[in-house]
């Protein structure tokens, strides 16, 4: 210690220019040397575009799905013993139910705050798989897919499997009569398959259907712990990834297959997407208020003999139900052995195939392609007319037999018979994609052959001569109708902004380009 | 320090006029403080669950789209660039590895094939053992437990409640639910788990005189009465509907129907199987009973069974 008193002054010149901040950094990068990898960290580029928020929206959606569901986890009692309710809601008064039943209607009438967090639990959980479909749609027909990111889509595949297994169990666990019945069905799809599917049951259920009361205490540790954390670990590596391999980026001004043109992630991105996980958030809290979402206790606990009308799964198994629906009752039985192909093909070989697919899309185009070359750059889907075409016809096969799943609904609502509706949705599962697929494939060579296409049109002024002749002149350019060619800078140290005069406006005339002024 | 770009149709005024944007955003930010508020008191008064949700909602809204709003208008955006480095080791790195991998694992190989054959083995014989407590310990071999119910000969049939049923329990074109009798306890209601879902069985007055289903099953229904396993040949889901001027039984999961006249053949919908048949009689007190159990398994198909 110096001999002079420690002024405030002096204290602070000790530190060094960088303050408190700057000895911090010192001490972490004396034990870790983060201090480069950190710099690079805080420069890393996030480009611009608003179809890059869509896989934001599924990461802020499990975020709140971790702190709903730790909220819920305290109140939930995870058991299928049989007890008579007493609580606060007559209707149920004395009826026999389950624990986890009974302790679902406690968070949602009992427990305060509990029903709104019980709805954003489950709202998030319906954002979280409809905006991971969605996040793979925008990669999938941009062809981020492709060399290097393989690997990172076959992740990101597999997280939407976890995560509609996840949403599947997670619906399970109230033991109300709705959730309970999908869950029979799923008990009966896997005890169709050949040869393991009674064994299978038997060892899950711990019995035939609905077994020794092992399933929800079963399914709880499988929902609350085993997929969230492969959740995680898969999550973890899918944003190691992209940190590792950069971000894919549009064509555009300065753009090339080598180098990621946008916004730093400190300070800019950082505030953006932080503020945009509080919104994700804010939309799962306002329809956790405003819009009900499975209200169990109208349900009545789970009676494996009672059912109620236009039974349908939650909306991403929509299209294993329609699947079912639509098949043929193909039963096989020989040598004292039966195969229920009407259960099987639809709910088993199906799903496989198209998850099958979906995975190995990236390997199945490069090997049709034979495209081996790396690729930052994204393709608009209209320049690549037959993989957007196949993938339009895919999700019309999904959402064909999604429709498919409410064929009595349907039925009821047009007024006309059960067996034509069954009858136009078994055609239109084969017609539909067909027709989709043509259609967006001509429309992508109808929309490539049209000339400055997604460019700004540009006026024209039709004129009339004294002879009453037309011509057509075209207006005056406006600003924004050139394209301006940039030239994207490193990210610097500091951002100065010039004295702006003319009080503060700074006319569009001082950035000619549309580059900022940065200054070093 | 306002960086936004003067060129973006969007952005435009709020670059032109950094404080007033910010003024906006300070009073964005300051309402979610209010909301937060509102949220606190409407959960420590416990007031409705919409005023909580919705004080909440609207606070993280504000607090969100503030940030975003500073780090979209008053925040550096560029556009800044950043290279990407090749990701590719250079030839001589890969060839490092590769020498490394390939060599030494030839030493390893190659001079103790019997070192590294026992591991293999040793490995294997663990992963065996292991998957007894993890796979098969999980529950009981299915055996016969899938292709026999609780229904044995001379069971009475009892409904919800307990209470057994008589010649004169339905009309014409009634239908109700019964179990076996042993599985409720008409003490306090209680069914349980294999009545509910394995035992229940449909019973209809189809009509006031007895009628064949099927050759062979003449005596099957004394009093019109004719009643069903419930469990849909299908996926197992209750055949819970009954179409009472078409005598039709509907499931409402995936529609399969069945007639009930017929011996429950499929009429329509995607199951492959009729719905087995329970051989009814009365007892010696007029009780309805079972005759005999199911003569096949209930319930949708699987491998082992034999039909």
């Amino acid at each position: 210690m110096s001999t002079t008193a420690p002024t405030k002054r002096n204290r602070k010149e000790a530190l060094g220019p960088y303050g408190r901040v700057g000895q911090a950094v010192g001490e972490l990068d004396d034990r870790l040397g983060v201090a480069k990898g950190g710099r690079v960290f805080l420069d890393k580029i996030f480009p611009d575009h608003w179809s890059f928020m869509l896989g934001e929206i599924s990461l802020y959606s499990f975020v709140v799905l971790l702190a709903t569901g730790v909220f819920l986890s305290l109140y939930f009692v995870p058991s299928s013993q049989q007890v008579i309710y007493h609580g606060s809601y007559r209707p149920l008064d004395g009826q026999w139910m389950s624990e986890a039943y009974k302790s679902t209607v406690q968070i949602s009438l009992n427990v305060r705050g509990g029903l709104l967090v019980r709805q954003m639990h489950h709202w998030a959980a319906d954002i979280f798989t409809g905006s991971i479909i969605v996040h793979m749609g925008r990669i999938f027909f941009t062809g981020a897919f492709r060399k290097p990111r393989e690997l990172n889509w076959i992740i990101g595949t597999t997280m939407l499997i976890l995560a509609i297994l996840e949403g599947f169990i997670g619906y399970s666990l109230p033991d109300d009569l709705i959730s309970g019945t999908g869950l029979r069905i799923g008990y009966s799809i896997a005890e169709s398959i050949p040869f393991i599917g009674s064994y299978l049951v038997t060892f899950l259920w711990g019995g035939q259907f609905p077994g020794s009361g092992v399933i929800i205490p079963r399914f709880f540790i499988i929902h609350v712990l085993i997929i969230p954390l492969v959740l995680i670990g898969l999550l973890s590596a899918h944003l190691g990834l992209l940190v590792r391999q950069k971000h894919t980026q549009f064509k555009g001004e300065g753009r090339t297959e080598n180098n990621v043109v946008g916004s730093p992630m400190f300070p800019t991105f950082m505030a953006k997407t932080t503020g945009f996980l509080f919104m994700v958030t804010a939309a799962t809290a306002l329809l956790g208020a405003f819009a009900q979402i499975n209200p169990i206790w109208q349900f009545g606990s789970y009676d494996a003999s009672k059912i109620s009308y236009a039974v349908q799964p939650d909306w991403y198994m929509g299209w294993l139900d329609g699947a079912l629906r639509i098949m043929p009752s193909w039963e096989l039985a020989f040598w004292g052995h039966t195969v229920p192909l009407e259960v099987f093909l639809p709910a088993v070989i199906f799903p496989g195939i198209v998850f099958q697919i979906a995975i190995m899309w990236p390997i199945i185009e490069r090997r049709y392609t034979g495209d081996l070359a790396m690729h930052n750059l994204l393709d608009r889907p209209r320049d690549r007319p037959k993989r957007t075409a196949f993938g339009a016809a895919f999700f019309a096969m999904l959402f064909t037999l999604f429709a498919a799943s409410s064929t009595d609904v349907l039925a009821n609502f047009f007024k006309v018979s059960l067996n034509e509706v069954l009858w136009f949705f078994r055609f239109a599962f084969f017609i539909i994609p067909i027709i989709t697929g043509l259609v967006v494939y001509q429309l992508c060579r109808e929309m490539q052959g049209v000339h400055g296409i997604g460019k700004r049109k540009r006026a024209v002024i039709v004129r009339r001569s004294a002879e009453g002749e037309y011509s057509t002149v075209p207006a005056a350019p406006r600003p924004d109708d050139e394209q301006h060619e940039l030239d994207p800078e490193p990210v610097p140290v500091r951002i100065d902004i010039e004295p702006l005069s003319n009080g503060g406006i700074r006319q569009p005339e001082s950035s000619p380009t549309g580059a900022r002024q940065v200054s070093r | 320090m306002p960086i936004a770009a003067l060129s973006d149709p969007h952005m435009g005024d709020a670059a032109k006029n950094p404080d007033r944007t910010e003024k906006i955003i300070a009073f964005i930010l300051f309402l979610s403080i209010v909301f937060f508020g509102v949220a606190g008191a409407a959960y420590v008064q416990n007031w409705s669950p919409w005023t909580f949700g919705g004080a909440l909602g609207a606070g993280l809204f504000a607090l969100g789209f503030g940030l975003t709003a500073w780090g979209k208008y008053l925040m550096p955006q560029g556009p800044f660039v950043e290279e990407r480095h090749t990701l590719a080791s250079t030839a001589e790195e890969r060839d490092s590895m590769s020498a490394a991998l390939v060599e030494r694992s030839a030493v390893v190989v190659k001079r103790r094939k019997v070192l590294g054959g026992l591991f293999a083995a040793g490995a294997t014989v663990f992963g065996i053992v292991a998957a007894f407590p993890l796979i098969r310990s999980l529950g009981p071999l299915p055996g016969t437990s899938l292709e026999t119910t609780g229904w044995r000969k001379g069971m009475v049939l009892v409904d919800s409640t307990g209470r057994p049923v008589r010649r004169d329990t339905l009309v014409v074109g009634g239908i109700m639910t019964v179990y076996p009798r042993d599985t409720v306890d008409p003490q306090n209601g209680f069914i349980t788990d294999e009545g509910q879902a394995v035992d229940q069985t449909v019973l209809i007055r189809v009509s006031d005189q007895p009628f064949t289903t099927e050759p062979g099953r003449e005596n099957w229904t004394p009093d019109g009465y004719v009643a069903y396993s419930k469990l849909c040949t299908h996926l197992g889901c209750p055949v819970g509907l009954y179409e009472q001027e078409l005598e039709l039984l509907v499931c409402p999961c995936h529609q399969s129907m069945f007639n009930v006249r017929n011996g429950a053949v499929p009429q329509f919908g995607p199951a492959p199987r009729p719905l087995p048949q329970m051989h009814l009689g009365y007892d010696d007190d007029g009780y309805l009973i079972a005759m005999a159990p199911y003569n096949q398994p209930v319930g949708p198909g699987f491998w082992e069974r034999n039909s």
